[in-house]
């Protein structure tokens, strides 16, 4: 078992902005507040999967709607754990741990709050191992965990539990409430067991984005190469292969928004020679790397734009000519990979045409 | 909505400076929705009450921020009249007057505004004092960050709205001078090179944050990309590296031309034969191959800040400006053309003097209730009227700029507008 502190947060942050691929929302916001809420309570210890007891009653946690709003309307100090206590109350069984339900982007941070406030434990996992932007997009879904009941709290202390027997369908009706709410939502569901967490979740992504961070803080102080440093730690993790797919300057961006939607392409132009351009295309997150013809690496593996100089993480959102990155290549571990995985949210799930090829397998 | 001076911790985390640090307020979550639905109706005896405390406290300076204000004002507008009712003397900093879309950011700009009022004070009364010296019998104007302008008395409610003018005049002097509406400017000075972008006359504005002093703010700011070359830059390497290190003002003394021991880039291009300043003679020695160098590192320099802030990869005509424009000895990969207007020496102050009045429009639209060209033109309608209200010419009022940003993971196409309207000073 480890504890977090105050100290740990920028680090989790960056790392978790990384494993938003471009998406999920920045964590700054809940960073700040995560970070005096553990200076007021105290460190919050973090579980490994293995470390849960079979019966611990887990409910995850996170956001849900828009970040743009996030930025605006801060959430009430309660929210969070409002959403929890409801479902404790639903459940009539007491929490014993919370569990984020997305590691990429704004999500990675609010279940350590939650967790400081209420005095629980964090397990170190959660339902997405990067960011997607849909609740059914979540190996607890793909491996038998409803979503429901799930609890919806806004800032007013009120509280709405979701009864849907269908994720897809709890998702499209959650976002309704949302709406209502002020478009951003604290919410608690995935209820499970500390048994069942350990069958259905991407393990240990809250300690992998401390590790990613730190690894790019550590080389930035060191004057190494903050991707280099990154590539040899994912090394040791399950999420074991990171290529350098490209580095270039942006040359173009493309976008529209459909249905709630960033879609867009951006095209990235080696900073010298004449190697083919890289292009990307995105639905908030990166969702497939091409050079010409040649497949670079496509979802869920995850497609990272960086800084080329200073490894920060740009989304989809803030890409504009003339940025100078590198794009990093990562593999999704095994439990993201499965065909029932990839059904859920590999690339037919986005309309993509490609077949997933895993990156390492890919030259 | 927060307001006031009460050191509330909970407050001061919001603000995220970087160790903690005084003001911040009394938050208590008001202010709209994302579709301008109020949150909650706001309360008008916590406001007052607030406003009675720091009266007897002594405070009176102080920021007003509420939830999407950016998107309509009013409920801010109510509660700076609430405090200035019951706390004589107040300076009110409200935060749609300051900053965008982005709360916390723009708590910080509102914060740091109220912080400035008393310097505002003593610098404008100062000016005010010193035109009236030399006889002037005119309104006094200050040129803002977004190179609009604004009469003396708005200057004193929103000061760092003049922070950043100095660019922001320099460009848009270049354009005046220039005739160029849609260029790349460089003002060269004695330390840095400011590159930055004109748009129908104006320089595009930073679309994010900006740090001040590590400090998050959301104001607006001219999007100024600053490299280390000016005339007192330092040379070192044969000619290979400029920079960033500079002699600055001391110039005089430093320089070799002027008899010192620093070589900086003044000498380079006393050498190179492009400035007639000091003593050649000092520089005579040096070997061609550095001056060389130091003039190609000087264009890779640019051509590389050029690239940064152009918008794609089209040339665009590139207007140099400023003591140092010399120094831009060779042509520029970005520059379709390149231009050095007479008088580039004080495009500054010519920026300064042309400045025109603005207002401004941001909203949210939900386009599945409202067709885009609709939401759009009532933004518009929105800015000019916002900018007659601010002085401007009817008659000669446009819209300048329009920036159209999706909310994403929303259903409901719910999409930002933020339109910009800019016009003459009324006579």
């Amino acid at each position: 078992m480890r504890e977090i502190t105050a100290a740990d947060i920028d680090d989790i942050c960056l790392g978790a902005a990384v494993l938003g691929t471009g998406g999920g929302g920045d964590p700054y916001i809940g960073g700040l507040i995560t970070r005096a809420a553990l200076r007021d309570h105290g460190p919050v210890r973090l579980l490994s999967l293995s470390e849960v007891a079979d019966d611990a009653q887990i409910v995850t946690v996170g956001d849900m709607g828009a970040p743009t709003v996030g930025f605006e309307k801060l959430k009430a100090e309660n929210q969070p754990v409002d959403a929890v206590l409801a479902l404790q109350k639903h459940l009539g069984r007491k929490v014993d741990a919370v569990m984020p339900f997305e590691a990429g982007g704004s999500n990675s941070v609010m279940p350590i709050y939650i967790a400081a406030k209420l005095g629980l434990p964090v397990v170190d996992g959660d339902g997405m191992g990067r960011a997607f932007p849909e609740m059914q997009m979540l190996t607890f879904s793909v491996y038998g965990v409803r979503a429901c009941p799930m609890a919806l709290a806004d800032e007013h202390g009120n509280t709405v539990i979701l009864e849907v027997a269908d994720d897809k369908r709890a998702e499209f009706i959650g976002r309704g409430v949302t709406i209502r709410m002020g478009a951003r939502a604290s919410i608690a569901g995935y209820a499970m067991d500390g048994a069942t967490a350990r069958r259905v979740s991407v393990p240990a992504t809250m300690s992998l984005a401390q590790e990613i961070g730190a690894a790019i803080r550590t080389a930035r102080h060191a004057g190494v190469d903050p991707v280099d440093a990154l590539i040899e730690m994912l090394a040791g993790t399950h999420y074991q292969h990171g290529r350098r797919l490209f580095t270039g300057k942006i040359a173009d961006v493309a976008r529209e928004t459909r249905g709630g939607y960033a879609v867009g392409r951006v095209r990235i132009d080696p900073l010298t020679g004449d190697a083919p351009a890289l292009e990307i295309t995105f639905q908030n997150e990166n969702l497939v790397a091409r050079q010409g013809e040649r497949l670079r690496a496509i979802v869920p593996d995850l497609i990272c734009i960086l800084d080329a100089e200073l490894a920060t993480p740009i989304t989809t959102e803030r890409l504009r000519y003339g940025q100078r990155v590198t794009v990093l290549g990562i593999s999704a571990p095994p439990i993201m990979r499965s065909d029932a995985a990839l059904q859920a949210f590999g690339p037919a799930a986005f309309g993509l045409d490609d077949a997933f090829v895993a990156l390492e397998a890919l030259t | 909505m927060s307001a006031g001076d009460h050191g509330d911790p909970a407050a001061d985390r919001l603000a995220g400076r970087p160790d903690g640090g005084g003001a911040a307020g009394d938050g208590d979550g008001r202010g709209l929705e994302f579709d301008n639905r109020p949150i909650a109706a706001l309360d008008e005896d916590a406001i007052a009450d607030v406003a009675r405390r720091a009266a007897s406290d002594g405070i009176t300076a102080f920021a007003v921020t509420g939830v999407f204000a950016a998107l309509d004002g009013e409920m801010e507008r109510r509660a700076g009249t609430i405090i200035a009712e019951h706390c004589p003397g107040a300076r009110v900093s409200l935060s749609h007057e300051i900053g965008r879309v982005g709360l916390l950011e723009r708590e910080n700009a509102t914060a740091l505004n109220a912080t400035l009022a008393d310097l505002a004070e003593t610098v404008v009364g100062g000016f005010q004092r010193a035109v009236a010296g030399l006889g002037v019998d005119a309104p006094l104007y200050l040129s803002q960050n977004d190179g609009t302008l604004m009469a003396a008395d708005q200057a004193l409610a929103y000061p760092v709205r003049t922070i950043a003018s100095g660019p922001t005049n320099s460009m848009r002097g270049a354009a005046l001078l220039s005739g160029l509406a849609d260029a790349l400017v460089v003002d060269i000075g004695g330390t840095t090179a400011d590159v930055g972008l004109l748009i129908a006359g104006y320089p595009r504005e930073a679309a994010t944050t900006v740090e001040l002093g590590g400090v998050r703010t959301n104001f607006r700011m001219p999007d100024v990309l600053s490299i280390g070359l000016g005339g007192g830059s330092r040379v070192a390497d044969d000619g290979a590296r400029i920079g960033p290190d500079s002699v600055g003002g001391d110039l005089q003394r430093q320089a070799r031309v002027f008899g010192g021991e620093t070589l900086t880039m003044t000498d380079i291009a006393v050498a190179a034969g492009l400035l007639q300043l000091g003593d050649a003679t000092k520089v005579a020695e040096l070997p061609a191959a550095l001056v060389e160098a130091a003039l190609d590192r000087a264009r890779a320099m640019l051509d590389d800040a050029l690239d940064r802030v152009r918008p794609s990869s089209r040339a665009l005509p590139v207007v140099l400006v400023g003591g140092g424009a010399v120094l831009a000895a060779r042509p520029l990969a970005a520059a379709a053309s390149l231009h050095r207007p007479e008088h580039a020496a004080v495009a500054n102050a010519v920026g300064a003097a042309l400045a025109e009045v603005g207002g401004e429009c941001e909203r949210v639209f939900s386009l599945e209730q409202i067709d885009r060209e609709a939401a759009r033109a009532e933004a518009e309608r929105e800015a000019v009227a916002r900018a007659v209200a601010a002085g401007a010419d009817a008659g000669d009022v446009r819209i300048a700029d329009v920036e159209e940003l999706p909310l994403t993971y929303m259903p409901g196409n719910a999409t930002r507008f933020r339109v910009k309207a800019i016009g003459r000073p009324r006579a």
